[in-house]
């Protein structure tokens, strides 16, 4: 997978951060962004007609929250293999090892760097 | 000729002949000795040149390694230079972003909640604040009141802060509408409701509406950086703003309606 044409998945509850999320995103060529604003809205983007190629969700979020979503997907045989970010205000280290023990590839806490934020999804896509 | 005549005359030519060849024999020898002499130094000065033209070389080669080395640590610094001023950028089209996101969420609504709401957003995610609280000035009792607060648990109170126009650190701020800032490396104390770690004025030009205040950064910011005091001001102004118009719109809406229903009471009365 490149990084041209890539489509984003951004689960966050907060329309500031995705809007920011999506504003960083939009330094990939032809990148896609769907937005979902919870767990549970992201499943159902995921199960929608588009291929997902990253995910980069918060954790702190009503309804189902950032890890449930991560270790679902991560039980699902279609979208195991897609790459997790999480991006969230939680920064204690057991809250990161959690985060990675269930199955995301990465772990950004907020506030975000754009430039960090660039790097690491440039990592995971060109792998 | 007698026979001893002969003999004498051979005598003499033989004499001469020997010291002709004698002489032949020491020309031959100075010839030889000429030749080489002159082979010896032309051998010399040909060696003499060869090390001048040589020495000349190394110096021609030092002077251009010197040069080169000289040049490359220019390029050296320059690749620093650049580094450096592309680290810059980057910090400062981050903020630009956040600017614009920023922006760009707090004047997308004209209600009074939501605007609150997003700027309580932005503290949290752009800012990174973990326990903070958004101050109003109400112009009558000039009293500083929260009106939206966030990680009570981590600083107990902050529901209830109520001060007045130029008491306390708080007061000052929205009086002067001069920011405080605590460097808690060089200032050290504790963190209290009335000596936050940042109190930045809401401010419209020089008009102060109210205050942010932080008392807790997240864990995994140790300090305000030096883009974050700039950034911090602009979205201050931004929400001060957002702030001040939403509430104008809310208190016209509420008017509008009173007027309305008066109107729609003149109406059915008549």
């Amino acid at each position: 997978m490149g990084m041209e044409n890539a489509n984003f998945l951004v689960v966050e509850d907060s329309p500031t951060m995705r809007q920011l999320i999506s504003f960083s995103l939009k330094r990939f060529k032809n990148a896609k962004i769907i937005e979902a604003v919870d767990g549970v809205d992201a499943l159902k983007k995921l199960s929608g007609p588009d291929r997902i190629d990253l995910i980069l969700t918060d954790i702190n979020m009503p309804v189902m929250d950032g890890l449930k979503l991560v270790s679902l997907v991560r039980q699902n045989a279609q979208l195991k293999n897609i790459p997790i970010i999480i991006i969230t205000t939680e920064g204690a280290e057991e809250d990161r090892e959690r985060g990675l023990a269930l199955g995301a590839n990465a772990y950004i806490s907020k506030p975000i760097q754009s430039s960090h934020l660039i790097k690491t999804i440039s990592e995971l896509l060109s792998v | 000729m007698s026979e001893e005549s002969k003999a004498e005359k051979f005598l003499e030519i033989f004499n001469k002949g020997k010291e002709f060849t004698e002489e032949l024999l020491r020309e031959n020898q100075r010839l030889r000795y000429r030749l080489a002499s002159l082979e010896t130094e032309h051998a010399g000065g040909a060696s003499n040149d060869e090390v001048r033209r040589l020495r000349e070389q190394i110096s021609q080669l030092s002077e251009e390694n010197r040069r080169i080395a000289q040049r490359f640590r220019e390029v050296e610094e320059e690749n620093k230079d650049f580094a450096n001023r592309y680290i810059e950028i980057e910090e400062q089209n981050n903020n630009l972003a956040n600017l614009y996101v920023a922006s760009y969420q707090l004047h997308s609504t004209l209600d009074f909640r939501e605007v609150i709401q997003i700027v309580q957003e932005i503290i949290i995610n752009l800012v990174g604040a973990e326990s903070f609280a958004i101050l109003l000035l109400d112009e009558k009792t000039n009293e500083l009141k929260a009106i939206a607060y966030e990680g009570e648990d981590v600083m107990p109170g902050l529901e209830s802060i109520s001060t007045r126009l130029g008491e306390g650190v708080l007061g000052t701020v929205a009086k002067t509408g001069e920011s405080y800032y605590v460097n808690q490396d060089i200032d050290g104390g504790a963190i209290t409701i009335e000596k936050p770690l940042a109190a930045v004025p809401l401010k419209i030009k020089e008009h102060v509406i109210g205050l942010i205040v932080i008392y807790r950064l997240l864990q995994q910011k140790d300090a305000f950086s030096a883009v974050d005091y700039e950034l911090f001001s602009l979205l201050a102004a931004h929400a001060a703003t957002a702030i001040f118009s939403s509430k104008l719109y809310s208190q016209s809406e509420r008017k509008l309606n009173t007027i309305q229903s008066f109107l729609d009471l003149l109406t059915t009365t008549t």
